[in-house]
C-alpha cells in the first residue's frame, strides 16, 4: 500500500474549528435529553457478521515474541451497547472510531467517527424525530420527507422492490447501468438501483423505511398494510448521500441467533472470511433486550454536508492516505 | 499483462476491455449500507475515443493493458503513414491516419510529440500544447491595424486553417494553441 509524503492535514483549519464545534454541540444534544455517553471496547475478540462489512483485525500478544491472536476492530459499537442495554444502562449514546476494511473513496475513509444512540421505548418514528431534531441544528433550512422503500422505487423507477422478479430487476439496471457481472441475489441488483438511480434523485432529507426483510440486518420485521413483510429499519440520506440507519431493534434471542448463523452461512458460500460471531449479543437479548430503537450516524458525513464539501478527506484532520 | 480486480482500479489505470485498451478517468467506491460494494468507473476507449461508465462488483477482475506515453520527434509523413523516432534509441515507429486523427494539422518536422503505444503499436498522437507554424497563404495585411478588431483565415505550413488578425501577413510564423485550434501571439 502506497500512502501519501505530505504533512499537512487534508482537512483546513476552519473546516477543523467546525468539526470541533459538531462534536461538542451533538454531546450537549444528549445531554439536555439526558442520554448517557458510553466508550466500549473498539478491539473485540468477536466481529460483525454482515457479510458486506469487512472488519479490520489487529493481533494482540502477551509478549512481544509471543503467537499474536487476532481481534477486530469494531465496526459500529452496536453489540457491546445492547450488552449494555440488556444489562440496564437505560438511554446511551456513544461517539467514536469504528473501522471498516476496503471502504475507501469520496465518501468513505477505513476509519471514521460514527454517533450512535439507543432510546428505550421509541419507536422508529420516534427516533426519526429525533435524527430530524439533531440534524436540524446543525444545518436548519433542510426539506423532510418519510418514504417506504417501495413507494420510492415505484415513484422512481416503476417497479416493485418486493414483487419483481429477478430478471425484471436486471433488467431495471442494464437499461441505464452497464454492469456485465451476474449475481442471482435480488439485494445486489437492488442496491445497485437505489445507489445509482434513486440517491442521486434524493434531494434534501429524506427517511427511507420499511427495507425488505432480507435488508432487515438486525430490525424487527412484521407485516405492513400492503401485506408484505417488511423490516423496521430506516436509512437517512442528504442530498443523496447516505447519512444514517436506524432500527426498531430485534429482541427476541432465537432470531438474533439465526440471524447471525445465517450472515455467517452467506459468508462461506461467497467465500468470505469467517470470524467469530457475537454469541454473548445472543446471550444479552436471552437475559432481556428492553423495546428500543437505535441509529448510527456518519458524523463525518454530516460535517460535509453542513459544509457543503464533496469529499471526506475534506473534513477529518488526515485523509486515509495521508494517515 | 496482470489482472487488477475492482478494488486496485485508480484513476489513469489503463485496462482492456470487450478487446480495446481503455483508460479509467473516474473510479468512485460506491457502498451501499449493508449491500456489497460496487466500483463505478468512467472510461475512455483509447481507440474509439467513446467514454461511458461502467459498474464492477469488488470481486470482478480485468485484464490491464500494455499502453504506455512516449515522447518522440516527428519525421515526415509520407501521404498514409506519419512517421516517428525515439530521440533516444532511434527506433521508428509509423501511425496511420486512425491513430494520427485531427492531429495531423498540427505535426511540423522536428517536434516534439507524445505518442500513445499499445502493445507497441500508435494508437494515439499528441501535438505539443503549443507549436510554431508559418503563414503559407492569407489576405494582404492592412496596414495599420496592429489593434483589435476582425480577423480573417490563414493557412499555415501544415495545412491547418486558423483565425488570425488582419494584421498578420504571409511569411510570418505564429505560436498557435492545438488544444484549441487558436491564434496565441506572432512568435
Amino acid at each position: 500500500m502506497t500512502y501519501s509524503v505530505e504533512w499537512q492535514p487534508t482537512a483546513s483549519l476552519a473546516h477543523l474549528r467546525q468539526r470541533a464545534s459538531l462534536l461538542k454541540s451533538i454531546r450537549h444534544f444528549f445531554d439536555q435529553r439526558d442520554v448517557m455517553e458510553v466508550d466500549t471496547q473498539i478491539l473485540s475478540h468477536c466481529a460483525v457478521s454482515d457479510p458486506f462489512i469487512d472488519s479490520l483485525s489487529a493481533e494482540y500478544r502477551p509478549h512481544p515474541n509471543a503467537e499474536g491472536q487476532l481481534l477486530h476492530l469494531q465496526t459500529s459499537p452496536e453489540y457491546a451497547m445492547k450488552r449494555l442495554l440488556a444489562a440496564g444502562l437505560g438511554d446511551i449514546y456513544q461517539l467514536g472510531k469504528v473501522f471498516r476494511n476496503g471502504e475507501v473513496g469520496r465518501r468513505h475513509n477505513p476509519e471514521f467517527t460514527m454517533l450512535e444512540w439507543y432510546r428505550l421505548g421509541f419507536s422508529l418514528h420516534d427516533l426519526m424525530d429525533e435524527v430530524e431534531s439533531l440534524v436540524s441544528e446543525q444545518i436548519p433550512d433542510l426539506a423532510w420527507r418519510r418514504v417506504s422503500y417501495r413507494d420510492l422505487f415505484l415513484e422512481v423507477l416503476g417497479v416493485d422492490p418486493f414483487q419483481a422478479s429477478l430478471s425484471e430487476l436486471q433488467d431495471a439496471c442494464r437499461q441505464t447501468i452497464e454492469a456485465e457481472f451476474e449475481d442471482e441475489d435480488r439485494d445486489t441488483w437492488l442496491n445497485l438501483l437505489m445507489s445509482h438511480l434513486i440517491e442521486p434523485q434524493l434531494s434534501g432529507a429524506v427517511f427511507v423505511h420499511s427495507y425488505p426483510p432480507s435488508q432487515a440486518a438486525l430490525a424487527c420485521v412484521h407485516p405492513d398494510p400492503t401485506g408484505n413483510m417488511v423490516s423496521e429499519r430506516f436509512e437517512l440520506y442528504l442530498d443523496g448521500l447516505e447519512l444514517a440507519n436506524g432500527y426498531h431493534e430485534l429482541v427476541n434471542p432465537q432470531e438474533q441467533a439465526s440471524r447471525l448463523s445465517a450472515d455467517q452461512q452467506q459468508r462461506a458460500a461467497l467465500g468470505l472470511p469467517q470470524r467469530p460471531l457475537e454469541r454473548r449479543l445472543v446471550k444479552a437479548l436471552e437475559h432481556g433486550l428492553p423495546r428500543c430503537s437505535g441509529v448510527a450516524l456518519g458524523v463525518d458525513r454530516l460535517l460535509m454536508r453542513k459544509l457543503k464539501v464533496e469529499s471526506i478527506a475534506e473534513v477529518i484532520p488526515f485523509g486515509f492516505e495521508r494517515a | 499483462m496482470a489482472n487488477y480486480s475492482a478494488n486496485q482500479f485508480k484513476n489513469g489505470l489503463k485496462v482492456m476491455l470487450d478487446g480495446d485498451p481503455c483508460s479509467m478517468l473516474d473510479v468512485e467506491f460506491v457502498k451501499p449500507g449493508k449491500g456489497q460494494a460496487f466500483t463505478r468507473v468512467k472510461m475512455r476507449n483509447l481507440i474509439t475515443g467513446r467514454v461511458w461508465e461502467r459498474t464492477f462488483k469488488s470481486n470482478e477482475s480485468i485484464e490491464g493493458a500494455d499502453v504506455m506515453d512516449t515522447d518522440m520527434e516527428y519525421l515526415y509523413g509520407d501521404g498514409e503513414m506519419w512517421h516517428f523516432m525515439d530521440p533516444n534509441t532511434f527506433e521508428q515507429v509509423a501511425a496511420d491516419q486512425n491513430a494520427v486523427g485531427d492531429s495531423a494539422k498540427w505535426l511540423k518536422e522536428q517536434d516534439k510529440i507524445t505518442i500513445t503505444l499499445w502493445n507497441g503499436n500508435p494508437i494515439a498522437v499528441t501535438p505539443p500544447n503549443f507549436v510554431e507554424l508559418e503563414v503559407v497563404d492569407t489576405d494582404p495585411g492592412l496596414k495599420g491595424d496592429t489593434a483589435q478588431g476582425g480577423s480573417k483565415p490563414a493557412t499555415l505550413s501544415t495545412g491547418a486553417i486558423v483565425r488570425v488578425p488582419l494584421f498578420i501577413e504571409i511569411g510570418e510564423v505564429l505560436r498557435i494553441d492545438t488544444r484549441t485550434g487558436d491564434y496565441v501571439s506572432r512568435a
